[in-house]
């Protein structure tokens, strides 16, 4: 493997198939992709790496934004902004990062790496930390693997930049940092602690930079060629149709700051006369068919429109929505014990064993 | 109160006038390419049939597509100077930056963006940079822009950046047509602002329409105030109508909905309004279209506002059909059905040919569709019926029966038993329902800001009084107007007991 660069034909694939490895949510990658077509119309290139080219004692960015999408409207993602969360930690740590990385491939988090790696002039490695996306800063691969979780910096693109030095684990850099990000105005663009190139060979989710831009490209070309995208998107990756129907409930509300809720599915084709409920929080979390959990968490559960191909979200599901759910292989890390204690159904408040769709 | 109602639609504008209530007359036209003749021509045809001069008109209502078509046809647009509030945020997206290159080409007159805007919970974001935001208004002065259009970061949470800006352009380019995007949308900063720059780049076009339409009005003989149609269902005075014309991009369909419920009595339930080419559906509520909750593209323009949610597909009389296997629309004769049409003489096999074979339909001439078999039409009808099902479900938002209210001139395509749907009701003149929504339609005064140091009880009053009072300056009859909608949502963050207030009242149209 070795690096090659991105094109933007790649970064508008990259965008379609990111939104759909968000499993419901991650929230939408349209203004990182309206940033990366104005970075690439101003000449800027981004290369995409193997991890497998890292050095052990090479350094790399893991990056993301937090906060509330809804801000995110408002104050629209400035590619800038992550950028500086970069620059800060190496000048914090007194170190130059070889290369920057996804946290989370799900959504728009998917594309901010890009955006930093743009005007940073470094390559973008082809793994994240989570294959999807997830509510919470525990819910990772680095995390699985109790690797060292701070420091982290945080930056609004007023002037206000913060480091949180240190905590003894995964869920205080949760609550210190999300504290930190309300007090901003509910987002800010942050950069992770640094890994190490043998922490990201061994701890990160590989290829899957290279996994969401073939979805994407699987479901563009499907569109324009009239062919159908969920077939398009399973000929590209390996994974399951589990159902095909119409949206005919759905309950949704916000606690605790999450989005948390069900959608009812009422079957056709195949399916007609049984009933798939997808419960949620944030992401798509279990799927319920006539009662009986059919896949969970870290199962990939994707909900597409059965049309477009492309993915429905937890915010934005409706009635009458013709859709298929498929489910996609987890990344094995989040299959293991200790990976299920992060992010399997109980990691969630169900108390159910995980079954794996791809036994 | 004796009203007319015209809607001008892409191939007939139809009038209609309104007496106590009920239809006293009803004509088509042909829409004219600049729209003013159409109309000078459709109300001279209301005139022809002797009930309009008996006495005097109260109102004229106009719901128009020229505005949207002027968009999707990029014609006769204003150049447009942007205006953000909203610095050190947001820079790397600035005004038009997604918009299609030949829109923006047209439009973009030239961009501005300045410190200042609004947090989500009230809190000032930055500091309005004055000094900056005069030097930018000189700027656009100097370049001769002379429409423009502010959007500030959560602007519809907290106006004021906008309106100290309006202020000071106001100041510097005098005459030039302002725009301020707290007046049009909702959370979403670049959907607002797109839909506060189509607004400033219709503003010429706006002014002359509206002229043209009041001298159309005086030379048809009458002498009444015009009003124009919103995608709401409700008018507005032509001098007001004529500031936000992105408010009647959607009227047309709108119009069809709010006719088909005051015709039916029936103020809950789904329109499917079916014309020459497309087919519209839409559900009502209270006798008023439910709004889209979602982005809506004008013209390849993302915009977020007051939109009703339509679905639109391709079936109406004139759908082009082939037998086998059996296919119906999207691509229609139009217009040219009395001509292309096989019942008419012509080659095309279309939709009203299958209706007129079926006999559900009697005009044209049934001897040349008589070789079309029942069995054949039969398939036809119930591909038209599963088209329809498939569609009526898409709007519908929840799962139990609703009722139907089947009205435009394709009306007849829809079949009377129809699955997820209780009752098919047609009603009289419902292939002028469009006419009858405008010439029935009143008119809604809306308060959406932060009212603070003040109780629940005083703020509320406050925004209902301020409500009463747009829609006054819209025209209402302040002694009809009745609230319809109060929502408050306390502001944690800011001090002075801080909430934002959204009320919408809504009243007859005053008679002089």
């Amino acid at each position: 493997m070795t690096s090659r660069e991105l094109s933007l034909d790649d970064i508008e694939a990259l965008a379609v198939g990111a939104w759909i490895l968000g499993t419901g949510g991650g929230g939408s990658p349209y203004l990182g992709l309206l940033n990366m077509r104005g970075l690439y119309a101003k000449g800027h290139r981004v290369e995409l790496m193997p991890p497998e080219a890292l050095q052990d004692d090479d350094w790399v960015a893991a990056v993301s934004n937090m906060g509330a999408p809804l801000v995110g409207q408002e104050r629209l993602t400035d590619s800038r902004t992550i950028a500086r969360a970069v620059a800060l930690m190496e000048e914090h740590r007194g170190v130059a990062f070889r290369a920057i990385m996804a946290l989370e491939i799900g959504g728009g988090n998917s594309i901010q790496p890009l955006m930093a790696a743009a005007h940073l002039g470094r390559p973008v490695v082809d793994a994240d930390m989570m294959g999807r996306a997830y509510p919470e800063a525990q819910m990772t691969s680095v995390a699985v693997g109790d690797l060292r979780p701070y420091p982290l910096t945080t930056v609004d693109c007023r002037g206000l930049e913060s480091i949180v030095e240190k905590v003894p684990s995964w869920k205080w850099m949760e609550r210190v940092s999300r504290k930190i990000c309300v007090e901003y105005g509910s987002i800010a663009s942050t950069c992770k602690a640094p890994r190490t190139g043998r922490e990201v060979k061994d701890w990160a989710i590989h290829g899957t930079t290279t996994k969401a831009i073939a979805i994407g490209r699987a479901v563009r070309e499907a569109q324009s060629q009239h062919r159908d995208p969920v077939e398009a998107i399973l000929s590209v990756e390996p994974g399951k149709v589990l159902f095909r129907g119409k949206v005919v409930d759905v309950d949704r509300r916000t606690t605790e700051g999450f989005l948390r809720g069900k959608a009812a599915i009422a079957g056709i084709d195949h399916d007609r006369g049984a009933k798939l409920v997808l419960d949620f929080q944030n992401e798509w979390i279990v799927a319920w068919r006539d009662g009986e959990p059919i896949a969970t968490s870290p199962d990939l559960i994707c909900v597409l429109d059965s049309v477009a191909g492309e993915a429905v979200g937890t915010e934005t599901i409706r009635y009458g929505q013709r859709v298929t759910v498929i489910a996609l292989r987890p990344p094995a890390v989040f299959t293991s014990a200790k990976g299920l204690l992060h992010v399997g159904p109980r990691a969630f408040g169900y108390d159910i064993e995980y079954r794996p769709v791809f036994a | 109160m004796r009203r007319i109602g015209i809607d001008v639609g892409g191939t007939n504008t139809d009038a209609v006038l309104i007496e106590e209530g009920r239809v006293r007359a009803a004509v088509k036209a042909p829409t004219s390419l600049d729209v003013t003749s159409g109309i000078l021509d459709a109300l001279r045809r209301l005139s022809a049939t002797g009930v309009v001069g008996a006495a005097p008109v109260d109102a004229v209502m106009i719901g128009t597509t020229h505005f949207i078509n002027a968009v999707v046809q990029r014609r006769w647009l204003s150049k447009v100077g942007a205006i953000r509030i909203g610095l050190p945020a947001s820079a790397s997206l600035p005004p038009f930056c997604d918009w299609p290159q030949d829109l923006a080409r047209v439009v973009e007159g030239t961009v501005e963006m300045v410190e200042g805007g609004h947090d989500y919970d009230g809190r000032i974001f930055m500091p309005l940079d004055r000094a900056a935001m005069r030097e930018a208004a000189r700027r656009i002065r100097d370049k001769g822009v002379r429409s423009v259009a502010i959007s500030s970061i959560f602007s519809p949470l907290d106006s004021s950046h906008e309106r100290e800006t309006a202020a000071i352009v106001a100041e510097e380019i005098p005459g030039c047509a302002i725009t301020c995007s707290a007046d049009l949308g909702r959370i979403g900063l670049l959907e607002r602002e797109n839909a506060a720059l189509l607004n400033a780049a219709l503003s010429d076009l706006a002014g002359t329409t509206v002229a043209a339409f009041e001298q159309a009005i005086m030379d048809s003989g009458l002498s009444a105030p015009l009003y124009i149609t919103q995608n709401d269902g409700t008018v507005a005075a032509a001098s007001q109508a004529m500031q936000l014309p992105v408010y009647s991009f959607a009227s047309g369909a709108t119009n069809s909905m709010r006719g088909a419920a005051y015709l039916s009595g029936i103020a809950d339930a789904v329109v499917v309004d079916v014309g020459g080419t497309t087919t519209d559906v839409g559900q009502i509520r209270n006798g008023f279209p439910r709004e889209a909750n979602a982005i809506v593209k004008v013209g390849g323009v993302r915009t977020l506002f007051r939109m009703p949610d339509l679905l639109s597909f391709g079936l109406g009389g004139g759908s082009h059909v082939s037998l086998d296997p059996v296919t119906v629309g999207p691509l229609s004769v139009g217009y040219r059905l009395i001509s292309d049409g096989v019942a008419f003489g012509g080659r095309e096999l279309t939709a009203s040919d299958i209706g007129i074979a079926a006999g559900l339909l009697d005009i044209g001439d049934r001897t040349k569709v008589g070789h079309l078999g029942d069995a054949t039409c039969q398939a036809v009808l119930d591909h038209v019926r599963s088209m329809v099902e498939e569609n009526v479900d898409r709007v519908k938002t929840e799962a139990a029966d609703v009722t139907l209210l089947a009205v435009g001139g394709g009306a007849f395509l829809v079949p009377d038993r129809l699955e997820g749907v209780s009752e098919v009701v047609r009603v009289a003149h419902g292939d002028c329902a469009n006419a009858v929504g405008a010439a029935i339609a009143q008119v809604s005064g809306e308060v959406d800001q932060v009212f603070r140091d003040m109780g629940r009880e005083a703020a509320i009053t406050a925004a209902q009084e301020l409500a009463a009072q747009r829609a006054a300056a819209a025209g209402a009859d302040r002694e009809t107007l009745t609230v319809i909608e109060t929502e408050d949502i306390p502001i944690a963050y800011l001090p002075g007991n801080a909430r934002r207030i959204r009320v919408r009242c809504i009243g007859d149209v005053s008679s002089r």
